[in-house]
């Protein structure tokens, strides 16, 4: 673990401080239960606006449960049921009157598997702009505008520019996932989450996702879980140290910029994992 | 078996006895016993069908009552005549209580040229059929039966006939076999299926997309879910003794059509109609729908949900755009195999009082109805032997109009598949 990022030079304080309205978005006190099993326990996390943020911990610790309740994604699961505060732009966005649907438009998701509708590489990014009211117009973009700049974005534009009507679904794995990019930053978000976005794919395409995160995120607050810890040193600016406490439940252990959890964890626990003697 | 090598390189480690020769062999005889069942199934279908070929066409000895030409009006044979010169000639030649009885069912004046002359065929002409001999006779022992057809019945005229013609197709019930066919069977039957289907489809489709995509996991839905696993298993007959209680007799003003001012024929003005009748099977077919579309959208992965989701889309935009279009060819085939099930059902029709002898066609949902499988029904119900030749060939239209309504289906839902790429 020695080779570690060098470019992070922000000159933020050592661990983000809550409540500060420079945030993209925090959790605060956050649990998650399914059914009666408390999945994550108190979690304070504040994330810095237009910097990638790694999630890293190990397997079963709650790291996609907290990455999901950013944009409410959990209540599709049945038995799910949350406590605490997201605050996104000062506004829980758990309150009772705010809209899932908006929620989601402004916090967009690339997820594990990639998953482009079946429908043709066009339509995968049209449609989420179509469904939220994008409009075309004088001054304004074209959708062919919008979905080339889309798929510019997203480093695709070149690769599929001719065949555009095809499925989505007859690109490789990793043009699929940056197909899935594409389709979420289409939509304006402002925040994107990652759910292990590089697991199912070869060493290139993941190289070619985390180039992509760089850029991403002069733009967009990223928000990366990963089981690969050499890619949370590569990609992330802060990083996120989540385990599981006696009862099984994910416990935030440790939160600070990624050159000080790779080179300085305070917390042996994180040591312990990131040196491999442990999880 | 004998001759493979099971040994690979030294004997494996004493833990292991791997019996392989045995494992295969109870492998091989699995294979075996799968197979013969499969063969079995073919065997019993072939067979089936071999009967039902066997009946459907033969040397028919026919003999008449009236000779037709003597029927003939200044030289112009029968089928020429107009439809008045019919008339004449029917009420000259048949009863005065049968001609009542004729002007009750449908009055002369509604009648048109043809079906005025198939009367006269039936009720005046009267060909009789004194035997009829199976295809295979027909075919493999020829000489035997034409002689014995000249030798018993030196009248009759014997003809090779196929029974499923166009006579067949084209005419309504008969008591005459000769002039018999199932063409008011066939549109009862279309008009029963389409009604069913536009009552069942959309309500099947829609309890399915409320299960799955909105019901939540409650002690109330599952006992729902439950009943509708149950529903699917009653025999049909108890549907057919629902849509008597409810249908024709509670609902009769609706299904009669009477709400409507429809009713012409107060003798007939019941609920006994086609409207009735696809109430009925719509409710069977029912559960079928709604299990198989469950099933159906149950198969559409959660991760495309989410990928919908995801991006900010309702539920209903999610339903509607994703998960609809990726389940409809598995709702279609369920729907395919629900409609092939109303269309064979005989026992729920015949509770709620399917005309059996009906000899005009249905004109509406108001009408009352007969169809193929009641046909059949009530053909081979019949004593006499040459009806059970109309009753194979009544099969074979089924199977032919089954196959045609699943092939028309099957042909809608690949194309739907393929838009979706």
């Amino acid at each position: 673990m020695q080779q570690i990022s060098p470019k992070i030079q922000t000159q933020a304080s050592d661990y983000p401080q809550s409540g500060s309205p420079t945030y993209a978005i925090e959790a605060r006190n956050l649990n998650v239960y399914y059914g009666n099993f408390r999945a994550v326990k108190n979690i304070n996390l504040p994330i810095e606006r237009k910097k990638v943020t790694a999630i890293i911990g190990p397997s079963g610790c709650g790291k996609s449960t907290v990455l999901r309740t950013f944009n409410r994604m959990n209540e599709l699961v049945p038995t799910a049921h949350t406590e605490g505060e997201i605050l996104f732009l000062g506004q829980n966005i758990y309150a009772p009157q705010v809209d899932p649907v908006e929620v989601r438009r402004r916090v967009g998701m690339v997820f594990q598997k990639p998953n482009p509708f079946p429908k043709s590489i066009y339509e995968n990014i049209a449609w989420g702009a179509k469904i939220n009211g994008f409009k075309t117009g004088l001054g304004k973009p074209s959708m062919d505008e919008w979905v080339e700049h889309s798929l510019r974005r997203a480093a695709l534009w070149d690769e599929v520019k001719d065949k555009l009507h095809q499925s989505g679904l007859s690109l490789s794995g990793g043009q699929q996932q940056r197909l899935c990019i594409a389709r979420a930053i289409a939509i304006q978000p402002e925040i994107i989450l990652m759910d292990e976005p590089a697991s199912a794919l070869d060493p290139i395409a993941t190289l070619k996702i985390e180039e992509l995160m760089h850029e991403l995120a002069e733009e967009y607050t990223i928000i990366v879980v990963t089981h690969n810890m050499q890619q949370a040193a590569r990609v992330s600016d802060y990083t996120a140290f989540f385990t599981m406490d006696e009862d099984r439940a994910g416990i935030l252990v440790e939160y600070a910029q990624t050159n000080q959890i790779f080179t300085n964890p305070k917390d042996p626990r994180t040591e312990g994992y990131i040196t491999g003697r442990f999880g | 078996m004998t001759g493979r090598n099971y040994q690979i390189g030294s004997p494996i480690s004493p833990e292991f006895t791997p019996r392989l020769e045995a494992r295969h062999r109870s492998s091989k005889l699995w294979e075996m016993i799968f197979k013969l069942s499969t063969i079995f199934g073919i065997l019993v279908l072939a067979l089936l069908m071999l009967t039902i070929i066997n009946s459907l066409a033969g040397y028919v000895a026919t003999e008449n009552t009236v000779d037709p030409a003597s029927l003939a009006v200044n030289g112009t044979p029968l089928d020429e005549l107009d439809k008045d010169t019919l008339v004449t000639i029917l009420q000259e030649n048949v009863s005065k209580g049968l001609f009542r009885q004729i002007e009750r069912e449908k009055p002369v004046e509604e009648r048109s040229q043809e079906e005025i002359y198939n009367l006269i065929l039936d009720k005046v002409i009267e060909p009789k059929v004194v035997k009829t001999w199976p295809l295979s006779e027909s075919i493999f022992n020829r000489p035997a039966v034409l002689a014995e057809a000249a030798e018993q019945y030196p009248t009759a005229t014997v003809n090779f006939t196929f029974w499923v013609n166009s006579t067949f197709l084209s005419s309504p019930q008969s008591s005459n076999p000769l002039l018999a066919g199932v063409r008011t069977a066939i549109l009862g039957s279309l008009w029963i299926i389409l009604i069913t289907t536009l009552i069942a489809f959309p309500l099947g489709v829609g309890a399915a997309i409320y299960l799955e995509e909105y019901a939540s996991d409650n002690r109330f839905n599952r006992i729902i879910q439950t009943n509708i696993n149950n529903l699917a298993g009653v025999p049909s007959i108890i549907y057919g003794m629902l849509g008597l209680a409810l249908f024709v007799r509670v609902l009769e003003p609706l299904t009669s059509g009477a709400m409507f001012g429809m009713t012409v024929d107060p003798s007939t003005a019941n609920g006994r109609t086609i409207l009735s009748a696809s109430l009925t099977l719509a409710i069977l077919i029912l559960p079928l729908l709604i299990i198989n579309g469950q099933e159906a959208i149950r198969s559409v992965p959660n991760s495309l949900r989410e990928a919908s989701y995801g991006v900010g889309a309702t539920q209903w935009q999610t339903i509607w755009h994703h998960v609809l279009p990726n389940a409809i060819s598995g709702i279609l085939t369920g729907t395919i195999l629900s409609i092939s099930r109303a269309f064979g059902e005989t026992a729920p029709l015949v509770v709620i009082g399917a005309a059996t002898y009906i000899t005009y066609d249905p004109d509406g949902p108001f009408s009352k109805f007969t169809t193929l499988p009641i046909q059949v029904y009530q053909w081979t119900a019949r004593p006499q032997e040459v009806f059970r030749n109309l009753a194979a060939g009544g099969i074979l239209v089924l199977l032919l109009m089954l196959l045609t309504v699943n092939a028309a289906a099957i042909i809608f839902r690949n194309r739907q598949s393929k838009h979706k790429l």
